[in-house]
């Protein structure tokens, strides 16, 4: 019987790396930015009904970048728990720390695993913080959590990318992202870094309304706060 | 790790039952009822109630009174009886309070569960299909006495128009075209609405109606309660339309009641 290779753990770790980067490298945008009612969410997506955001419970959404098939899974047994949370105790007590938790634990385990391929997404768990609480709580703040493919979190402050050129993306926000942004203002400010990063690209991808895909999370509507806006809604707010 | 197994159900039901029981209402009755150390008089479930469904020309309003009884004690006089469940729909029940309640917050998550993971609504039909099951798995808690009737009324968005459901305690399905109400005071509630009713009647009248129709109910049924003018206490009523559901304010239903008294 031969005698197996020995492979350092930061090598497996670094091969398992390399592999995600180079699957997310092609993966399309997802940004999520604060603006004056809320969280608005915008992906580049042409497609109709296969989306890369998604509501998950009342002031919580989901956006994922990468392969479909294994965030599609996620994002539904994440409602999934949602709902049994809730249901078991009170609609409130279901958070995206709690959530966000689930999926690293799960994508940590995956990515750990010495039998399977770590999962080439990303993650970015929403939340919208509640106006009914008292002024100085922290839950007043909205929230978002960016989870990586092997399951390491952080929260981010008034903005998230994921997806291939993130960074690139994120360095323009930095220099051009303002509080307190009107929808279409934040939607514009969106399309227009989009359009900049897609001008550098081999293959252009034309920023429409029709090729993004667009919701948000808003203050001013009832009990679910997420909200899909329809390609009609985005050609208005963008003119 | 996550448990994946459930990817492909968009039940919510079948997936409690299966990974959670504990939160179904597993109760047996028999136990309590037979048990040596629980006196038979003892057990007393809240129920009593009128809920009622009426068409009208741009949909459907459904409501219910407010009071729930313990035997002949007045157990809690705001309970809530009907509850939107998504945009085009509404339940209201009647029975056992407990769980009524507990079969319209499952049934609502249901229909949430099923539009969040699949991205399209639940048809109404399909809705009112599902319904059935609910009660029907409720069937043993019916034999002990603890019968759940909910009524289900929705606005049907291929067919344009109201529509109203009533179940029987075997999870039987019926379809009614113009009002249907249930409870200890239905009856009363449907005599009301048979001799008032006109079909495509508009909002306002129906309205009237059904203000009327609960009047009647809680005068002649000792379990169902009426307008309380000292406490403001009123019934609670909701409107299905192309638009969603809307919850009549309890202004409007004040001064539909106010003007109603001043015409007896």
């Amino acid at each position: 019987m031969s005698t197996p290779y020995y492979v350092s753990p930061e090598q497996i770790r670094q091969d398992k790396e390399d592999f995600v980067r180079r699957g997310i490298a092609q993966a399309k945008e997802v940004v999520v930015l604060e603006y004056k009612d809320g969280l608005l969410m915008v992906a580049e997506n042409p497609r109709k009904t296969t989306f890369k955001l998604s509501e998950i419970y009342d002031r919580i959404a989901f956006a994922a970048a990468g392969r479909i098939a294994e965030y599609e899974i996620l994002r539904v047994v994440g409602i999934r728990e949602a709902e049994i949370k809730g249901f078991r105790y009170y609609r409130e007590d279901v958070t995206a720390k709690w959530l966000t938790n689930l999926y690293s634990q799960h994508m940590g385990a995956v990515a750990q695993a010495w039998d399977a391929k770590p999962l080439e997404i990303e993650l970015l768990v929403c939340e919208l913080g509640t106006t009914d609480a008292p002024n100085d709580s922290t839950l007043r703040n909205n929230r978002i959590y960016h989870i990586a493919f092997d399951g390491i979190y952080s929260e981010e402050e008034k903005y998230a990318v994921i997806g291939g050129r993130a960074t690139s993306i994120t360095e323009i926000l930095q220099q051009r992202y303002t509080d307190g942004l009107e929808l279409a203002a934040a939607l514009q400010l969106v399309t227009d870094t989009f359009q900049t990063v897609e001008a550098e690209a081999e293959d252009e991808y034309q920023i429409t309304p029709q090729t993004i895909e667009v919701a948000c999370l808003e203050q001013t509507v009832e009990r679910r706060k997420f909200r899909r806006l329809a390609t009609d809604e985005v050609t208005a707010l963008l003119s | 790790m996550l448990d994946l197994d459930d990817y492909g159900t968009s039940d919510f039901f079948h997936i409690l039952k299966r990974r959670h029981p504990e939160l179904l209402t597993t109760l047996n009755a028999s136990d309590v009822v037979s048990n040596p150390h629980v006196p038979e008089s003892s057990f007393r479930p809240y129920e009593g109630t009128t809920v009622l469904a009426v068409v009208y020309d741009a949909g459907v309003v459904m409501a219910g009174d407010r009071q729930a009884t313990e035997g002949y004690q007045v157990g809690e006089r705001r309970i809530q009886k009907v509850y939107p469940v998504d945009r085009h729909s509404a339940i209201a029940v009647a029975g056992a309070a407990g769980p009524c309640i507990e079969m319209a917050k499952l049934f609502q998550v249901e229909v949430e569960f099923y539009e969040k993971t699949e991205g399209v609504s639940l048809s109404l039909e399909g809705q009112a299909n599902f319904l059935s099951h609910l009660v029907r798995a409720n069937l043993g808690l019916a034999m002990q006495g603890l019968i759940v009737l909910p009524l289900f009324a929705g606005y049907d968005m291929k067919r344009q128009r109201g529509r109203i459901f009533k179940y029987d305690a075997i999870g039987g399905r019926y379809e009614e075209d113009d009002y249907y109400a249930i409870g200890s005071g239905g009856k009363d509630a449907r005599s009301t609405l048979k001799k008032r009713y006109t079909p495509q009647i508009n909002r306002q009248d129906a309205l009237e109606i059904v203000v009327e129709a609960l009047w009647d109910a809680a005068d002649e049924d000792i379990a169902t309660g009426g307008p309380d003018l000292i406490r403001k206490i009123f019934p609670i009523l909701y409107t299905v339309t192309e638009d969603g559901v809307t919850e009549v304010p309890e202004a409007t239903v004040e001064a539909l009641y106010r003007e109603f008294i001043s015409r007896l």
